[in-house]
C-alpha cells in the first residue's frame, strides 16, 4: 500500500468531506432557530456610529 | 425591532465604555489615494486604448510603447485604485462592526500606508523601464513581491487582531468576506511568486514552475485574484456600505452566510477556464468550466441580498445619487457574473477566446462592479471622514453617474461587436478551406470599435474628474459637523436600528 494508490481514494474523500461540510453550513444557517440570532448580526453596521443613530 | 432585546441583554453584560476613538488619519490617507490612482489608472487606460486605434500614440519610444504601458493601466486600477480601496473600507469597517480600534493603532495604518504606495510605485516604474515576471496581473519582480509580502502579513495582522479585540460578539459578514480576501491573496501571492533571482544585485528571477505547470499555477492565481480581489473584498464593501446608505438592514443575512461559503467553496476550482483548448489536460479544462458555471448561484445569491436591500426604499434611488452608485454596481455584478460562466463553457470560449469580448467581460465588472461600489463607497465615506454635514453637490454626483454610466455602455458594447466579429473573422474559412481573412484585415475591421472604446474611457475618466471636484470642495469648503457628533469606539449599548 503506498500513497499513489491511496490518491484516487482521497479524492473521492475530499468531495464527500466538502460535501458533507457544506450541507452541514447550510442546516447550520438556515435552521429556524437561529433565524433571530442572524437577523440581529445584519443590524451591526448600526450599532456603532452616534450619527446614524440619532437618524 | 429584534434587535432591542439584544442590545438589552448585551447592556446588562457591557463592561466599561473604553473611548477610544477609531483610527482614522491612515484612512483618510487611503480615500485620497483610492482617488489619485483611480485617476492615474483611467487616464492610462485611455492613453493605451488610445494607442490600440492609433499606433502613433506609442510615441515610437520604448517606455511608453502598448506592452509597457498595459500592465500600468491594469496595475494602476486593480492594486492601485482597488486595493487603495479595500485597504480604505476595510480598515473602517472592521473597527465599525467590531467597536473596537485598529489593532497596532496609527502607526500601523501609517505603515501600512507607506507600505502599500511604495509597492505600487516601484512595481509601475518597474514595468514602464521593462523589469517584468512576464505574469498577467503578477508582473512586479521578486523584490516588488517580497516587499508586499511583508506589508500584507502586517495588513492580516492589523485586520485579525482588530478582530480578536472586538466587543461585538458576532462577526459581521462585511469582515469575513474581506479575510477571506486577505487571506486567500496571500496564498495566491505566495505560490505565483515562488522564484529566484539571479543574483540579489539582479532584477530578473525565474520561477520555479515551468510549462504547463506554471500556466496553471498562474490562472490558479489570476482567475482568484478576479475571485478574492475583485470579488469577495468587494463583496465585504457592499454588505456595508449598502445596508449604510439605504439606513435598513441586508436582506437575508443567513442568505450572505450561505453566500460567503459557497462563493469560497467554488471560486478556487474556476481557474483552468483561462487555458481552455491548451496543453492543459482535458479534465482540468472541463474542471474549471463546471465550477465556473455553478458559481453563477453564489453570484446571482449574492446579487440578490444587495438589491434586495432596498426593498421598501426603493425611493432612495431617487434622492441619494451615491446608493445608485452602489446598486447599479451590484446590477453590473449580476451581469458579468452570468457572463463569464457562459464564456467559460468552452463552446462559446472558442469563439470568444483571445478576442476583445474578453476585454468588454473585464470592463463589465472592473468599471461596472468594482468602479461604482467603490465610488458608492467613496461618496459615503468623505463627508463621513472628515466630518462633514454631506458632500459640496449631490447634483454632481448624479453628473458623475450618468456619465460613467454611458461611458460603461459604449465600452462594454463597442467590444461586444468587436470581439465577436474577430473571433467569427478568425474562424471563418473559404470554400476551399483557407483561412478566409488574413490577420490585418481582422485588425483594420476593429478600428471603429476602438475609437467607440476610447470615446466610453474618456467619458469614465470625466466622470471620475467631476467626482475628484466634488470630493475635493466637499472636504476644503463643506460645512462641518459639530465635534460632539466624532464617533467614539464605545460598547454603546443603545440600538437604533433604521426602521
Amino acid at each position: 500500500m503506498n500513497l499513489v494508490a491511496l490518491q484516487p481514494l482521497f479524492s473521492t474523500l475530499w468531495v464527500v468531506w466538502f460535501f458533507v461540510l457544506f450541507t452541514g453550513i447550510l442546516i447550520y444557517v438556515l435552521a429556524p432557530k437561529r433565524k433571530r440570532g442572524f437577523d440581529e448580526a445584519g443590524d451591526i453596521p448600526f450599532r456603532d456610529d452616534p450619527r446614524d443613530r440619532l437618524s | 425591532m429584534a434587535v432591542a432585546g439584544y442590545a438589552a441583554n448585551q447592556a446588562g453584560t457591557a463592561t466599561v465604555a473604553r473611548h477610544e476613538p477609531y483610527v482614522e488619519a491612515p484612512i483618510r490617507a487611503f480615500a485620497i489615494a483610492t482617488v489619485f490612482w483611480g485617476v492615474v489608472g483611467f487616464l492610462v487606460g485611455v492613453v493605451i486604448a488610445s494607442q490600440l486605434a492609433w499606433p502613433l500614440l506609442n510615441l515610437d519610444l520604448e517606455w511608453t510603447t502598448f506592452g509597457r504601458f498595459r500592465p500600468v493601466h491594469t496595475s494602476a486600477v486593480i492594486f492601485a485604485f482597488g486595493g487603495n480601496a479595500l485597504f480604505c473600507t476595510s480598515l473602517y469597517v472592521v473597527q465599525r462592526t467590531c467597536r473596537a480600534r485598529l489593532f497596532g493603532g496609527e502607526n500601523m495604518g501609517w505603515f501600512l500606508f507607506w507600505g502599500y504606495q511604495f509597492v505600487i510605485v516601484t512595481a509601475a516604474l518597474g514595468y514602464v523601464l521593462g523589469v517584468t515576471q512576464g505574469k498577467e496581473y503578477a508582473e512586479p519582480e521578486w523584490y516588488v513581491d517580497l516587499w508586499l509580502t511583508v506589508v500584507w502579513v502586517h495588513y492580516l495582522i492589523a485586520f485579525g487582531g482588530t478582530i480578536l479585540r472586538r466587543e461585538e460578539p458576532h462577526i459581521y459578514v462585511a469582515n469575513w468576506f474581506y479575510l477571506a480576501f486577505i487571506v486567500t491573496v496571500a496564498m495566491l501571492h505566495i505560490g505565483n511568486n515562488l522564484a529566484l533571482p539571479i543574483t540579489l544585485g539582479h532584477a530578473k528571477s525565474y520561477g520555479a514552475a515551468s510549462g504547463v505547470q506554471d500556466a496553471m499555477i498562474q490562472w490558479w492565481y489570476g482567475h482568484n485574484a478576479v475571485g478574492f480581489f475583485l470579488t469577495a473584498g468587494f463583496l465585504g464593501m457592499m454588505y456595508y456600505f449598502i445596508p449604510k446608505q439605504a439606513e435598513r438592514p441586508v436582506y437575508s443575512y443567513r442568505l450572505s452566510i450561505v453566500h460567503f461559503w459557497s462563493l469560497i467553496f467554488l471560486y478556487i476550482w474556476a481557474g483552468p477556464h483561462h487555458l481552455h483548448y491548451t496543453a492543459l489536460p482535458d479534465w482540468a479544462q472541463t474542471l474549471g468550466m463546471v465550477f465556473s458555471v455553478m458559481l453563477w448561484m453564489p453570484s446571482w445569491g449574492g446579487m440578490i441580498n444587495g438589491i434586495m436591500t432596498l426593498s421598501g426604499a426603493w425611493d432612495k434611488l431617487r434622492t441619494n445619487p451615491g446608493l445608485r452608485f452602489s446598486v447599479t454596481a451590484v446590477g453590473f455584478y449580476g451581469m458579468s457574473t452570468f457572463e463569464g460562466p457562459v464564456m467559460s463553457i468552452k463552446a462559446v470560449n472558442a469563439l470568444s477566446h483571445y478576442t476583445d469580448w474578453t476585454i468588454g467581460h473585464v470592463h463589465s465588472g472592473a468599471m461596472g462592479w468594482v468602479g461604482f461600489v467603490t465610488f458608492g463607497a467613496l461618496y459615503w465615506l468623505f463627508p463621513r471622514l472628515w466630518a462633514k454635514k454631506g458632500l459640496y453637490s449631490e447634483k454632481l454626483v448624479s453628473w458623475h453617474f450618468w456619465i460613467a454610466t454611458l461611458g460603461i455602455v459604449l465600452y462594454i458594447t463597442a467590444m461586444w461587436v468587436s470581439g465577436i466579429l474577430q473571433g467569427l473573422m478568425w474562424r471563418a474559412y473559404d470554400e476551399l478551406g483557407f483561412l478566409q481573412y488574413s490577420f490585418i484585415e481582422t485588425v483594420a475591421a476593429m478600428h471603429p470599435y476602438y475609437v467607440i472604446r476610447v470615446l466610453g474611457g474618456v467619458l469614465y475618466l470625466s466622470g471620475a474628474l467631476i467626482m475628484v471636484y466634488n470630493l475635493w470642495m466637499t472636504v476644503t469648503r463643506g460645512e462641518s459637523e459639530e465635534a460632539a457628533a466624532l464617533p467614539v469606539a464605545s460598547a454603546m449599548p443603545v440600538p437604533a436600528p433604521a426602521e
